[in-house]
């Protein structure tokens, strides 16, 4: 493991990013910030900025309009970079994947490191995914 | 005239939830002019529904929105029963209500707690967010999940409520009340909630009329419409509860209506669990005949609108949906100009605008442009392979 990867497991910085989702998943990102789940403790931190950021959360499935947006977005993020697709639509364009703004699959736009199903995942998915992510990353 | 500059917001801000896209030109301190534009969240829905049996789009037009996933399958169903004449079981009609109450104090809590972020005054954020957990405990003990409920079907409901989750519901929700009245209390004599939201954004009375605003954003400027009220479904006519309506328009008067209707809706939620009837549930559709319907409920935003067309097969061949936000945009021409860009955000929020329910196609008359139709793009490619054929000679 190189030693840029030791240091963000540390305390990964996550930066979020829909993709056209429909507010489900985004709100339980933010669910894991608040009180009960309160995700900070674990040294995770909503960053303002995808140059702060070490782990992008991508949900939503991917239409026309961002596809082309979050290639740039993932262009500029300092590497190395994780990226966690959340929810059905991010996996797979769930039940979008006949729809006609929904060309590709998130994972043939950017490198996808791991996946947390459901529609939407549960706060404790999300929690669950993120400790994977790094779980993967330390045994690589 | 000062020197104009142009802000943009987006599409893709780290504060906004969803992509859209605001472009404020400001002089100075002042906006002069908003404009919006969104579409970076559309997925096709409507054509989506109508590649899927009646039953099956529920499951799609619960997902046009995380927050509103109750609203919009409530006025589908309500649209495909307005098809031809038939009767919901009552019980059904109380397990409808008691959702559809339930998703707006939670959305309602989650505005209340976007907007504190917005301020800068995240003790408002975390508060209420904390609080909002325990509404969305009460309706994963209702319906087994904390978002997308899907309880509804064309006919009824999807799923009874059994009698052993009434008492922990109603204790959880008698436990959440004394919290809520408290939060209620702390935001309405808070000196800096006042100084940021009294007297900012006004929408007047006839600037709501005439922009037809809905829901909350026209309820806080003095309009008394609520589809509950006006057009009665489900059990709000036999239930015991109040309109909230206030009169200054401005962002203040919408945090207070919305936070006193989620008293109301916790008042009809006990009150529906309390009575609920015995008996079925679904009232067992077995084909929808030719025929239109529409269905509209009055979601947490505003008044929700579908439309159904039915030709007798199995799936819709047309529907339509209007989302609140759609009818409550425009009003930013109204509240956002001549304020300072350091309130615009706040404005923009107070709305509670959803754009994911807004991303439908619409064509519009562009000031005597001519409009294209399918034939006339055929039209129009065909002379174009034409001009190249004989440019090239082949003819």
């Amino acid at each position: 493991m190189s030693i840029k990867l030791k240091a963000l497991l540390k305390s990964p910085w996550v930066f979020h990013f829909s993709t056209g989702s429909c507010n489900n998943c985004d709100i339980e990102i933010l669910d894991c910030l608040t009180p009960r789940f309160d995700i900070e403790r674990f040294g995770m931190l909503l960053a303002g900025s995808i140059k702060h950021a070490d782990v992008l959360l991508v949900t939503g499935s991917c239409n026309r309009m961002s596809a082309d947006r979050l290639r740039k977005l993932y262009d500029q993020v300092p590497k190395p970079c994780l990226v966690v697709a959340i929810g059905e639509c991010s996996m797979s364009r769930g039940m979008f994947i006949h729809s006609y703004n929904c060309p590709v699959p998130l994972d043939h736009i950017v490198p996808v490191d791991v996946y947390i199903p459901g529609c939407p995942p549960k706060p404790e998915a999300i929690i669950a995914g993120v400790v994977k992510l790094i779980e993967k990353v330390r045994s690589s | 005239m000062g020197k104009r500059t142009v802000v943009p917001i987006g599409p893709f801000h780290p504060l906004q939830e969803e992509p859209e896209f605001f472009t404020l030109t400001v002089e100075g301190e002042r906006v002069v002019d908003i404009d919006v534009r969104i579409g970076y969240n559309h997925r096709g829905i409507e054509k989506l529904s109508e590649r899927k049996n009646f039953d099956q789009s529920t499951f799609v037009i619960e997902r046009i929105c995380g927050i509103c996933s109750t609203s919009h399958p409530f006025a589908y169903t309500r649209a495909v029963e307005d098809v031809f004449p038939m009767e919901v079981p009552e019980r059904a009609k109380y397990i409808r209500t008691i959702i559809a109450e339930g998703e707006r104090i939670h959305s309602h809590l989650l505005w209340a707690g976007l907007a504190g972020h917005f301020l800068g005054y995240n003790t408002v954020f975390m508060w209420v967010w904390k609080l909002r957990e325990e509404i969305l405990d009460v309706m994963e003990i209702l319906s087994g999940n904390r978002n997308n409920y899907a309880m509804f079907k064309p006919g009824g409901v999807r799923r009874d409520i059994q009698e052993e989750d009434i008492g922990p519901a109603l204790a959880k929700i008698e436990s959440i009340l004394p919290t809520m009245d408290m939060l209620i209390a702390a935001i309405k004599d808070d000196p800096v909630i006042h100084a940021r939201t009294k007297g900012v954004g006004v929408l007047s009375e006839e600037a709501a009329i005439n922009f037809s605003a809905l829901g909350p954003t026209s309820r806080a400027s003095g309009v008394s419409r609520d589809v509950r009220v006006d057009s009665p479904y489900g059990v709000y006519d036999r239930v015991d509860w109040d309109m909230i309506v206030t009169e200054n328009g401005d962002v203040y008067d919408k945090v207070v209506v919305r936070m006193l209707e989620t008293i109301e809706s916790a008042r009809i939620m006990v009150q529906c669990l309390s009575n609920l009837p015995p008996g079925e549930i679904d009232a067992n559709i077995e084909s929808v005949p030719p025929g239109d319907g529409i269905g509209h409920i009055e979601a947490p935003r505003g008044e929700t609108f579908h439309f159904v067309r039915s030709d007798g097969t199995n799936r819709p061949v047309r529907h339509k949906v209007r989302a609140p936000t759609f009818m409550n945009l425009p009003t930013f021409k109204s509240t956002v100009v001549g304020e300072t860009v350091s309130d615009a955000t706040i404005i923009l929020a107070a709305i509670d605008p959803c754009y994911c329910c807004t991303e439908r196609v619409a064509v519009r008359d562009d000031k005597g442009k001519k409009i294209y139709s399918g034939t006339d793009l055929v039209e129009l490619s065909r002379k174009k392979t034409e001009r190249i054929m004989s440019r090239m000679g082949i003819r």
